[in-house]
């Protein structure tokens, strides 16, 4: 079978609902807590402090999920896994999902619509500081997931969801910042995070080098700018345009 | 701010009546026979072995707060005690390596019996008390513990410090081994804390060895710790092997760790918010509701008791 139509008509589906079982296990423990019933499994789990429990899961989950959006490509360029593309925007939508209920959670339970606290919490705590400009920052992200938004925005969409870099980092610093005195965990997560974008920033400079190099190489031999193609030459055009002044044949030789 | 009275003479019982109703009960729990406690007595007596004594003690009603104590899963399953691991669980989880017997504690420092004493020696002449005492964890969370120990007076009295002894300062075990949340340096192992000598002076200070009239489980500080109420619950130290009296301030484990986020007082106070995060209200561990938060008391509801150590101090610069 076509393994594009098994990986949208099951692959996908799978997915979806492994991204909801951290939720749904947190669901289910509130609403045996609401109903008393403190013994069961998922109560049990939600430990001692379920309030803070809950909020931890939330947060963990949505830089969790926001890492390995944020590896589809690494892994689909070097894995040569094309079809990892497929899941990127519902991973990506996923991590949102997380990080959001961990904001509404904090706002509505921890601080029981304290405004005043809030407020007072994101001006004076660097930590939520981080933290609440790492979700706003993925606000946009969301709502423009749409084919019909990726459509009208065409080439800016690109540069708009690079700020799901901004926003993985500054949802390290949120986790580094809020630990009492054990950085271990957060010190991993960061870690990931700079592989993650550290490879980025390495491909996008061999690919500028590259660039260079065949435009230096066409401008010595006198030759067009044909040598270019694919994703080199679109590189080349977006990314560097006093390089594209150097793609006019050079006047004196 | 309204005071309470002191306690009039005629409610402390003289030592001697004291004396003769342990030797009486020690006698009864030495033959063997079931400690249920003379009516007469109006004390409720409880025996569990002690190292080499039941442990009995008597209910402190004074000191005692009437809320509703956490349940002793909550107490012992929901702890922070970094030598065996920081996640809450953890030192349930891997408490179980400590051996808590056979222990000895250090007394030295600037007092006139320095020594190492065996536990049981140590804790041979202090009657024990249950206090049932909110704990407030820098964290913003709360418990209710009923306690068993003895008051911290007693035990710096009878070893004597010198007129040059101002602080006390205490020390957990030191023992990757035993507490396997040593091997990485979360903090400045091992673990120190210190009070004023008045501060360990107050009658609220006590010594734990137990909690739920049984011995403290190794998770909650076996087997001897330090319980001071109107403090965050890090200054509670636990597994304690050291007491040294001191004419200098301790330089204390978190306040080493963090300056800026934890001082040597480490008073509970409402209005000196942690650098990240407020200290205004809190949630206590098992309430009905578990999305509740309630309102955090000066010095955790002591005042009466405590905040005159402090007078004249400004709380917000020695927090």
């Amino acid at each position: 079978m076509n393994p594009d139509y098994l990986a949208r008509r099951y692959a996908k589906p799978i997915v979806f609902v492994l991204c909801l079982l951290p939720a749904a296990w947190l669901a289910l423990g509130i609403l045996a807590l609401q109903s008393g019933n403190v013994n069961s499994a998922a109560a049990v789990a939600l430990g001692a402090n379920p309030v803070e429990e809950i909020q931890d899961t939330l947060g963990i989950w949505g830089l969790r999920l926001l890492l390995v959006t944020l590896a589809v490509t690494p892994l689909r360029v070097i894995g040569g896994w094309p079809k990892l593309q497929l899941f990127r925007r519902m991973l990506g939508l996923f991590a949102f999902f997380y990080v959001a209920q961990h904001f509404l959670w904090y706002l509505f339970v921890d601080q029981a619509f304290n405004w005043a606290q809030l407020l007072a919490d994101v001006v004076k705590r660097p930590y939520i500081t981080a933290g609440f400009t790492a979700f706003l920052l993925l606000i946009p992200l969301a709502v423009t997931s749409t084919q019909r938004a990726m459509r009208r925005l065409g080439r800016r969409w690109q540069k708009l969801h690079r700020l799901v870099y901004p926003a993985a980092i500054l949802g390290c610093v949120h986790f580094w910042w809020q630990v009492k005195a054990d950085i271990r965990e957060p010190l991993v997560y960061a870690a990931i995070a700079a592989l993650l974008l550290g490879w980025r920033l390495l491909r996008s400079r061999q690919r500028r080098a590259a660039a260079r190099k065949a435009q230096s190489d066409a401008g010595t031999r006198g030759q067009g700018r044909e040598r270019y193609s694919g994703q080199d030459q679109e590189a080349a055009r977006s990314r560097a345009p006093v390089q594209r002044l150097a793609d006019q044949p050079p006047t004196q030789q | 701010m309204s005071h309470r009275s002191r306690i009039p003479p005629s409610e402390i019982t003289p030592e001697a009546v004291y004396r003769s109703r342990r030797a009486f009960l020690t006698g009864l729990a030495g033959a063997g026979i079931a400690a249920t406690a003379p009516e007469s007595l109006a004390q409720e007596v409880l025996t569990v072995n002690l190292v080499e004594r039941p442990l009995q003690f008597k209910k402190n009603a004074r000191f005692s707060t009437s809320e509703k104590s956490n349940s002793f899963a909550e107490i012992t399953g929901y702890n922070n005690f970094y030598e065996f691991g920081t996640g809450k669980e953890d030192p349930a989880a891997n408490a179980h390596r400590l051996r808590p017997k056979p222990w000895s504690v250090v007394i030295d420092g600037e007092c006139q019996k320095p020594g190492r004493l065996a536990l049981e020696d140590l804790l041979r002449p202090h009657p024990f008390e249950e206090r049932i005492y909110r704990l407030r964890c820098v964290e913003a969370w709360s418990m209710v513990i009923p306690w068993i120990g003895f008051p911290l007076a007693d035990l710096v009295k009878r070893f004597q410090p010198t007129s040059r002894a101002k602080y006390l300062e205490f020390t957990t075990l030191a023992d990757p081994k035993q507490m396997p949340g040593q091997r990485y340096p979360v903090l400045d192992w091992p673990y120190v804390e210190g009070l004023r000598i008045d501060e360990a002076m107050n009658p609220l200070a006590i010594l734990g060895v137990g909690l739920y009239g049984k011995l403290l489980p190794n998770q909650n500080g076996a087997p001897l710790r330090l319980v001071v109420p109107w403090k965050y619950g890090f200054k509670s130290i636990k597994s304690i092997v050291r007491i040294r009296f001191t004419e200098k301030m301790p330089s204390t484990s978190w306040a080493l760790s963090a300056p800026r986020e934890y001082g040597f007082f480490a008073n509970v106070n409402p209005e000196v918010d942690h650098p990240r995060w407020s200290q205004k209200s809190e949630r206590r561990i098992g309430s009905a509701n578990f999305l509740a938060r309630q309102p955090t008391l000066k010095f955790n509801g002591y005042a009466d008791e405590v905040a005159g150590l402090y007078r004249g101090m400004n709380l917000a610069r020695f927090f």
